[in-house]
C-alpha cells in the first residue's frame, strides 16, 4: 500500500503482515464497535468494556515489556493511580465534568513523576534491579491504599456517582435505536471505545516512531544502543512514562465503567499478572498482541472461569479425590500460572507470531 | 630480572582497610531509635523482636543473593521455597503432636529441629529440581527468567492451595518456647531469642564455609568473576546448582522459622516476604552475603521501629530505606567487585 | 617448521547476530612465542575467547594437541592445558592475592619452588601476598593475572594485550618477564598492540584485520618491512620507538 494512503497513516505504517491476523483484528474491532448492537444485555456490554479498557492496559505493558525489554511490576499501581484518581476526585467534589478532569489530570502527573523517578532510580543502576524495585514500589503502595481509609476507603474503595451523562439513568434520545435505548451506559461504553481506539492507535505511532525504533535497538542490545551514543536510561524512562501515563488512563476508564475502585480491581497482584498472560499470549513486541491478548483471556475469563468451575463440580460428584481440588473455580491462577509458563518457554511470539509465521 | 624488582619496590603498601560503617549502620540505627521509642523496656521488645526478623530474612535472602551473583539469575520464585518450607513443617507436626505440647523441653526443641530438617531436606530437593526444570532453559535470559520464576511462583503457591487448602493455618510454638523471658522491665519472646541465635549459628557456619574451604574460595570468585573461574578449569555450573539447592534448603528453614514466628501459614507468606527480600539483598549490594545480612538487620530494625512509631508505614519505611541508601551507594552497602 | 600445538581452521565466531571472524587459520608452533597482532577491532579478543570455548565457534575447528577442542567446554579446554589471561585480567579484586593464585593451582597449593620463581619475576606479588587485589595497581593486577596463568606449567598461554595501559617502565618489566618464560620453554599466544613489545618478543607473527589472519610468517621478517607494516598494522615510523 501507498505510504500516503489513509490507512498507512492511522496504522502508522505498522500493518498486521498476516491475513489471518487481519481478520481477527477486524472482527475484533467491529464487535467492540458495535457490541451494545450486537449483544444486548449488561453481562456482554460488560465484558466488551473490559477489554477496551485491558487491550490499553495491556498494549502500554507491551512498550515495556516487548519493546523496550524491561519488565515492571507495577503498572498495576499506575492503573490503579488512575482508578484512584477518579473515585478521589468523584466521592469528593460533585459528580462534573470538571472534577473528573481534575483527577484524571492529578493521577497523570502523579503517576508519570511516580515512574520518572523509579525509572530514574533504578534503571541507572542495573535494569535488572527495575523488575525488582518496581515490585516492592507496588506492594508497597497497594498496602498503603488498602489502609489510608479516609483517603482511598480502605480495604473496601470507593463507589461514587459518574457525571449525569454517563449514568444510566440517562436518555440521549427518547427512542431506542435499532432496538436499543441509548442510555448513559451506552454512552460510557463508547467513551470507553473511542478512548481506547484512540490511545492504541497513539501507542501504535509511538512504537513506529524514531522513538520506538530506539527503544527496539535497546531492547536487542543495550551494550551496543549505548555505544552508538543513546542515552540507554532516558529512552527506557520515558517509555517507563509513557506506559506509566497510558495504564493510568487504562484505570481511569475502568473507574468510570464500574463506578467503583477498590484494592482489588485496581490494585491486586491478580490482575499484574492478568496482564502479563495476555501480553504473552498475544505476543510480545507487537500491539496487536495486546488486542488479541486481552480479547482471548478476557472472553476465556468470563465463559471458561464458570465452564472450569462446573467441571469440578462433575469430578466431585463423581467422587474422584483430589481432582476436583485442581479444577475448583478458585485454583483459575493455576492454570493461568502454568499457561503462562508454558507459553513463555514454548510459545515466545504468541498468537500473532504465529499468524505471522503461518504466512511465510 | 632485577630491573623488575628495582621499580615495583618503590610502590607503597596499600592499607588494609575494612569497610565498617555499614555494619555500624545497625548499631548506630538502633540507637537512634531509642529516644523515638521513649520507653526502654519497649526498645529492647522491639530490638529483639527485629534482629529476630533479621536472621530470618537473612537466611531466607542469602541464597537468592548468591544464586544471583554467581549465574545472574534473579529467582523470581524464591518465595516458593519459603512457603513450602512452612508448609512441610505441618508433616512433622502431624505425628509429632505429642512433642509440641510436652512440658519436655527437649521435645519441644527436638520437634523444631525435626520441622527444619524435614523443611531443608524437601525445599533442597525442590530447589533442585526448580533449578532443572523451570530455570535451566532461560539462563542468561533476563527477560524470560524474570517471567517463568514469576510463573512456577504462582504455580507453586496455588498447588499449596490445592494440597494444604486455601484457608490460613494456625501454628502453635512448642510449649517449652512460649512466652518471653522478663530481664528487669524488659520482655524478650524466647522464641525470638532461639530464632537470633540460629540465624547467628547459620551466618557462623557460612562465613567459615566460604572464608575458610576451597569451595567457599570458587563461590566468592564466582560471584565476582564466573567466566574467569571457568577459564581456571572450574566446573561453575555444579558448584551453582550446589548452591542452589543449599539456597532452597535455606530458604526453607527460613520458611520454618518465619511460619512459628507469624504463628499462622499463608500461602502468599513466600510472596510477601519476597518483597522484603529483594530490598535486603538490592541494600546489601547483590551477590554478597555480608551485605545481605546487615541489610536484612536494617531492614529489620526499621521496620520494627516504624510498625510500633507508624505501622502503616512500614513497608513504605524499608522502600524509604532502600532508596536512601542506594543514594548513599548506588551499587549497594556491600558492592561486589564485578568485571 | 615445528609441530603445532594450537591450530585453527577456518574459524567462524558469531556474537549475538554479529559476524565477527570469518574464517580464522592461524597456528602456534610449539615451545614458540607467536605474537597475534591487528588493529583495534580486528577480533584479536574474539579470536582467543573462541579457542577458550567462552564464545562458540560456529563453523570450522580448533585442534589443541592433536585434540578437536571446538566443542569442549571452558573448564574442559583449561584442563587441557590451556591458561587465559583475559584482556581485562579478570582478576578477582575481593580475593587476596594469594586466594587469586591457589585457585589458580589445581590441587590447591603452590610449589614453593615456583612460587619463588614468580616472585622473583614480579616481586610485587611477594609483598602484597594477602591483600586484597582489588587494591593492587593496574600494572601489579596485570602482573598477577600472568602469574595466575603460570603458577603450574601449562602447555599454552593466551595472553590478551598485558602491556595495556601500562608506563614505558613497566612495560620493559613485563617484556622482560615474558623473556624469562620463554627461556622456560613455554609457548604463548600473545596478543599486542605495542609493536616495541611485540618486535623484541615475537618469534612469529599473525595479523588480524576485520575477523580475518591478513599476514602470517615470521617475527623478525615484518620487523624489518616497514612498508609490510605499513600496509598491515597502519603503523607510522614513530611507533618504532
Ligand atoms: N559482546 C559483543 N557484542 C557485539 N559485538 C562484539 C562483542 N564483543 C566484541 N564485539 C565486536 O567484535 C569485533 C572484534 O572485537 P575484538 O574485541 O575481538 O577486537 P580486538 O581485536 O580484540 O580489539 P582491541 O584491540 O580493541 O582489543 C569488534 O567489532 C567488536 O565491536
Ligand atoms: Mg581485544
Amino acid at each position: 500500500m501507498l505510504p500516503n494512503n489513509p490507512i498507512h497513516s492511522i496504522l502508522s505504517g505498522d500493518y498486521p503482515r498476516s491475513k489471518a491476523l487481519s481478520v481477527a483484528l477486524v472482527i475484533v474491532l467491529v464487535s467492540l464497535a458495535f457490541a451494545p448492537f450486537l449483544f444486548p444485555g449488561s453481562q456482554p456490554l460488560n465484558v466488551a468494556a473490559k477489554i477496551c479498557v485491558f487491550v490499553i492496559l495491556v498494549a502500554s505493558y507491551d512498550l515495556l515489556l516487548g519493546y523496550t525489554g524491561i519488565v515492571s511490576f507495577a503498572h498495576t499501581m499506575f492503573y490503579g493511580i488512575g482508578g484512584y484518581g477518579v473515585a478521589i476526585a468523584m466521592y469528593n467534589f460533585n459528580a462534573g465534568w470538571g472534577a473528573l478532569g481534575l483527577g484524571v489530570l492529578a493521577a497523570l502527573v502523579l503517576a508519570m513523576l511516580l515512574a520518572l523517578l523509579i525509572g530514574l532510580f533504578s534503571l541507572r543502576v542495573r535494569a535488572i534491579f527495575f523488575a525488582m524495585i518496581t515490585l516492592a514500589v507496588a506492594s508497597a503502595f497497594a498496602i498503603l491504599a488498602s489502609q489510608l481509609n479516609e483517603i482511598t476507603g480502605g480495604e473496601d474503595g470507593r463507589s461514587y456517582r459518574i457525571p449525569e451523562m454517563l449514568r444510566p439513568a440517562f436518555r440521549l434520545f427518547d427512542e431506542p435505536v435499532l432496538g436499543v435505548m441509548i442510555n448513559g451506559r451506552i454512552l460510557t461504553y463508547y467513551l470507553i471505545f473511542f478512548a481506547a481506539l484512540i490511545l492504541f492507535l497513539l501507542a501504535l505511532r509511538v512504537v513506529n516512531s524514531p522513538f520506538g525504533r530506539v527503544l527496539q535497538a535497546i531492547r536487542e542490545n543495550d551494550f551496543r544502543a549505548e555505544a552508538l551514543g543513546y542515552r540507554v536510561v532516558v529512552y527506557r524512562s520515558i517509555a517507563n512514562c509513557l506506559s506509566a501515563g497510558m495504564a493510568t488512563l487504562a484505570g481511569v476508564l475502568m473507574a468510570l465503567w464500574l463506578r467503583y475502585t477498590g484494592p482489588d480491581t485496581t490494585l491486586s497482584f491478580a490482575i499484574m499478572i492478568d496482564i502479563l498472560l495476555m501480553v504473552v499470549i498475544g505476543g510480545m513486541g507487537t500491539l496487536y498482541g495486546a488486542v488479541l491478548g486481552a480479547t482471548i483471556f478476557i472472553l476465556a475469563q468470563n465463559y471458561l472461569q464458570v465452564l472450569m468451575g462446573q467441571f469440578s463440580g462433575m469430578l466431585e460428584a463423581a467422587g474422584i479425590p483430589l481432582l476436583p481440588g485442581l479444577f475448583h473455580a478458585d485454583r483459575w491462577l493455576l492454570w493461568l500460572g502454568i499457561l503462562f509458563v508454558l507459553s513463555v518457554y514454548f510459545f515466545p511470539v504468541g498468537i500473532v507470531g504465529k499468524l505471522r509465521q503461518m504466512k511465510s | 630480572m632485577t630491573a623488575v624488582a628495582a621499580t615495583t619496590e618503590t610502590v607503597s603498601l596499600p592499607k588494609v582497610k575494612t569497610d565498617w560503617l555499614p555494619a555500624l549502620l545497625v548499631p548506630i540505627l538502633a540507637v537512634a531509635a531509642l529516644p523515638l521509642v521513649g520507653s526502654f523496656s519497649t526498645w529492647v521488645t522491639l530490638t529483639v523482636a527485629a534482629l529476630a526478623m533479621g536472621m530470618m530474612i537473612f537466611l531466607m535472602a542469602s541464597g537468592l543473593t548468591l544464586v544471583f551473583g554467581l549465574m545472574d539469575v534473579l529467582n523470581f520464585g524464591h518465595g516458593v521455597f519459603i512457603s513450602f518450607g512452612a508448609y512441610v513443617s505441618l508433616m512433622v507436626l502431624g505425628p509429632l503432636a505429642g512433642w509440641v505440647e510436652s512440658p519436655n523441653i527437649w521435645l519441644n526443641i527436638g520437634v523444631l529441629l525435626a520441622c527444619i530438617v524435614v523443611a531443608m531436606l524437601v525445599t533442597g530437593a525442590l530447589g533442585y529440581a526448580f533449578e532443572r526444570v523451570v530455570i535451566r532453559p532461560v539462563y542468561g535470559q533476563h527477560l524470560k527468567q524474570i517471567l517463568i520464576t514469576m510463573g512456577g511462583m504462582i504455580v507453586a503457591e496455588q498447588m499449596i492451595h490445592v494440597i494444604w487448602g486455601a484457608s490460613p493455618i494456625p501454628l502453635r510454638l512448642p510449649e517449652g518456647l512460649r512466652g518471653a523471658i522478663v530481664v528487669g522491665e524488659a520482655a524478650m519472646e524466647k522464641y525470638r531469642v532461639i530464632a537470633v541465635v540460629l540465624g547467628l549459628l547459620v551466618f557462623g557456619l557460612m562465613h567459615l564455609l566460604l572464608n575458610r574451604t576451597k569451595i567457599g574460595l570458587l563461590i566468592r570468585a564466582g560471584v565476582e568473576n564466573a567466566e574467569m573461574v571457568e577459564a581456571l578449569g572450574y566446573r561453575i555450573r555444579r558448584l551453582f546448582v550446589g548452591v542452589f539447592i543449599a539456597g532452597s534448603a535455606l530458604a526453607g528453614l527460613g520458611g520454618v522459622l518465619w511460619a512459628f514466628y507469624r504463628q499462622t501459614l499463608t500461602a502468599g507468606m513466600g510472596m510477601e516476604v519476597n518483597v522484603l527480600i529483594f530490598i535486603v539483598i538490592i541494600i546489601g549490594g547483590l551477590g554478597s552475603i555480608g551485605g545481605c545480612f546487615v541489610g536484612a538487620l536494617l531492614v529489620a530494625l526499621v521496620a520494627n521501629y516504624t510498625g510500633f512509631l507508624a505501622p502503616k508505614l512500614a513497608l513504605g519505611s524499608s522502600i524509604l530505606l532502600m532508596v536512601l541508601i542506594l543514594l548513599w551507594r548506588p551499587q549497594g552497602l556491600y558492592p561486589v567487585a564485578k568485571r | 617448521m615445528k609441530d603445532a600445538i594450537l591450530r585453527l581452521d577456518g574459524v567462524h565466531t558469531h556474537i549475538g547476530q554479529y559476524h565477527i571472524l570469518h574464517g580464522i587459520d592461524l597456528v602456534v608452533p610449539r615451545g614458540q612465542l607467536t605474537m597475534l597482532l591487528g588493529r583495534n577491532g580486528a577480533g584479536k579478543t574474539t579470536t582467543l575467547r573462541t579457542i577458550m570455548g567462552l564464545w562458540q565457534a560456529s563453523k570450522g575447528h580448533v585442534h589443541f594437541d592433536g585434540r578437536d577442542i571446538t566443542k569442549l567446554s571452558t573448564p574442559d579446554i583449561a584442563q587441557a592445558g590451556i591458561a587465559y589471561v583475559p584482556e581485562n585480567m579478570g582478576i578477582f579484586a575481593d580475593l587476596t592475592v594469594r586466594e587469586n593464585m591457589i585457585l589458580a593451582a589445581r590441587n590447591g597449593e603452590i610449589d614453593p619452588k615456583r612460587l619463588k620463581w614468580i616472585f622473583g619475576l614480579f616481586p610485587a606479588l611477594e609483598k602484597f601476598w594477602s591483600l586484597a587485589a582489588g587494591t593492587l595497581s593496574g600494572g601489579q593486577k596485570q602482573m598477577l593475572a600472568i602469574a595466575r596463568a603460570i603458577v603450574e606449567p601449562r602447555e599454552l598461554l593466551l595472553i590478551d594485550e598485558p602491556t595495556k595501559g601500562l608506563a614505558p617502565a613497566i612495560i620493559m618489566n613485563m617484556i622482560q618477564a615474558f623473556r624469562e618464560l620463554k627461556s622456560t620453554g613455554a609457548t604463548i599466544l600473545l596478543v599486542e598492540q605495542n609493536f616495541m613489545a611485540a618486535r623484541l618478543l615475537g618469534d612469529s607473527v599473525a595479523v588480524m584485520d576485520d575477523g580475518r589472519v591478513v599476514h602470517r610468517g615470521a617475527m623478525a621478517e615484518l620487523a624489518e618491512d616497514t612498508t609490510l607494516q605499513q600496509k598491515l598494522l597502519g603503523l607510522s615510523m614513530d611507533a618504532h620507538q
